[in-house]
């Protein structure tokens, strides 16, 4: 099931993001490095033929005379997030025989859609306080629950761990700890695979170079998937104007059969 | 070749779909039913949510049993005014079914709901017709004549007030237990996205007696209704039919159909009845198996809302 992004905000975030992965960030300090990144395209259509799909961050990391030499290599994680979708996390257990859903965690505005790529294992990049203050990679990314009218973490959640689970099944959720490769010391790039079942709106890029153990840059920049075309247009009637969809369906059905009936005519 | 489905949100075979089409409507021509009590089944078992199965199968369900009822029409082998004090009752019935739909979605339990109607459901509609046709068959080996029924036999609710005269059916009944009749197949259609055909005929022939001339023409013309009354339903409240897949699977349909009609037409009645039961027992107890057996993941996902 998709949310329809409400376009208005959709399009300033667009805006904001795409300026912001245009111009780069300047960083902590003036003579740190400049990081520039961007994606392949900037929309992904949804056709009806549609069965997956691929788009490639690529970015420089830029230095100039002023900039201090690092110890180590520069690494990359760029985190993709999806529109956020209350889920609702069930299980299952038997009674009288039977297998029925009898507890359910909600969880509140998780991303549809999470792919953490990195240039090497994470823990490699930065140490755990750092990760955890930076909400990078899957496992320190917070999913607040909703607990009587009330929203806040449950470590150690079970529901919590069927939820990454079923969503790293599904191609949704993933980390990958070579998924950005250094072409040269300073240029890389990133595949980002979109699954089938991909959730439609606005998706945010955010992209971090560490040096040393140390966060040094970050950038931001977005990409769009939407229906387009035929698909949009029936999800958009679906959706919108459910009464009206219904009479058209009925009326399709009602061609069909009577087409059937002419052509098949045996007396 | 892929296609991807607006509303099931998955991309599918077309040619598989299509294939399923066909081979239940194959199976539906020849056994004169709509064969959602197939067709839904067989789509979540290729991965379209239950939701979504049974809404678009009223669809489906609606086209193909169109098509019969203009046939039967031709025949002058309907009775109007029958199918209409049916589908009286059959659109209270729809409306009651999608509403405790939304209801069983909201509450976590609408894929168990479905699992367990279409268990107790198949389960005894399936006994009862492998019991009774293979009774026939032993009668019919042993040469004894084929027990008729007895005229005259009424049952009580036939004399209830409200007395219609039903001409086409020969029939002098009242109206409450064809409206009963209507709201049961009307509810269960809605929720477990079955046309209800295999339900109606033994129902309006031995509760009803109505006669076999007219039987199988009036439930399809309320099958019809019904389902078209379930799919405008389900569209405006769920959001959940999926027309290109319904329109795919309702072409398959009517052309599997016609191939069915003229396998049914060499095969006996009771042999037929007999492998129609035996099917629906199959579908019943892989319902069964999948609500017993301990499922592969006891967690799952299901989305309830979109951020604001």
């Amino acid at each position: 099931m998709n949310c329809v992004v409400n376009r208005v905000m959709h399009r300033a975030l667009m805006t904001a993001f795409l300026g912001a992965g245009l111009f780069g960030n300047a960083g902590p300090a003036a003579a740190a490095e400049r990081l520039v990144a961007s994606l392949t395209h900037h929309r992904v259509m949804i056709t009806s033929n549609y069965t997956g799909g691929e788009l490639v961050l690529f970015g420089t990391v830029e230095r100039d005379a002023a900039t201090p030499a690092r110890n180590g290599p520069y690494d990359i994680v760029a985190t993709v997030t999806g529109p956020r979708e209350t889920l609702r996390t069930r299980r299952k257990q038997r009674v009288l025989g039977i297998w029925v859903n009898t507890e359910a965690h909600t969880f509140v505005d998780p991303p549809s859609y999470l792919a953490v790529l990195a240039s090497r294992p994470l823990d490699a990049i930065a140490n755990a306080e750092i990760r955890r203050r930076l909400q990078l990679g899957i496992a320190d990314t917070p999913f607040p629950e909703l607990i009587h009218n009330d929203i806040g973490e449950v470590s150690n959640d079970p529901f919590r761990a069927a939820l990454l689970q079923l969503m790293q099944e599904r191609g949704l959720y993933s980390e990958e700890p070579n998924g950005v490769t250094f072409l040269t010391p300073t240029l890389f790039r990133a595949a980002i695979s979109l699954p089938a079942e991909v959730p439609i709106g606005t998706y945010i890029v955010d992209v971090k170079l560490f040096a040393d153990g140390n966060l040094i840059a970050h950038t931001n920049s977005a990409f769009e998937i939407a229906k387009v075309g035929f698909e949009q247009f029936v999800v958009n009637a679906a959706r919108n104007h459910g009464l009206l969809y219904g009479l058209a369906t009925a009326l399709m059905a009602l061609c069909t059969g009577w087409i059937a009936s002419v052509a098949f005519r045996r007396d | 070749m892929q296609i991807f489905l607006p509303i099931a949100d998955i991309p599918v075979n077309v040619f598989l779909v299509f294939a399923m089409g066909l081979a239940v409507g194959f199976i539906s021509g020849m056994f004169g039913i709509g064969g959602g009590f197939l067709m839904t089944p067989l789509l979540i078992f290729i991965g379209v949510q239950p939701a979504v199965a049974v809404a678009s199968v009223t669809t489906h369900v609606a086209a193909s049993s169109f098509s019969g009822a203009i046939a039967y029409w031709r025949r002058n082998a309907i009775d109007v005014t029958l199918a209409l004090t049916l589908l009286a009752g059959g659109i209270v019935g729809t409306a009651g079914g999608v509403a405790l739909f939304t209801w069983l979605r909201a509450l976590d339990q609408l894929d168990l709901m479905i699992g367990l109607s279409y268990v107790t459901l198949l389960g005894i509609v399936g006994l009862l017709m492998v019991g009774e046709s293979a009774r026939a068959i032993v009668r019919g080996l042993m040469g004894r004549p084929a027990i008729l029924r007895r005229p005259g036999s009424h049952a009580w609710f036939l004399g209830l007030p409200l007395k219609l005269r039903f001409k086409r059916s020969k029939i002098y009944a009242s109206a409450i237990p064809v409206l009963a009749i209507g709201l049961i197949i009307g509810f269960l259609g809605a929720v477990m996205g079955i046309g209800g055909g295999f339900l109606l005929v033994p129902m309006l022939i031995y509760l009803l007696r109505v006669p076999t001339a007219t039987v199988i023409g009036t439930s399809m013309v309320l099958t019809f209704l019904t389902m078209l009354s379930a799919t405008v339903l389900h569209a405006a409240t769920n959001h959940l039919v999926d027309a290109v897949l319904a329109l795919i699977l309702m072409v398959g349909g009517v052309i599997g159909a016609q191939f069915g009609a003229h396998a049914g037409a060499r095969i006996r009645g009771e042999w037929l009845r007999l492998l129609l039961g035996l099917l629906v027992l199959a579908v019943g107890s892989r319902f069964a198996f999948q609500l017993v057996l301990r499922p592969d993941d006891l967690y799952s996902i299901r989305v309830i809302g979109c951020a604001p």
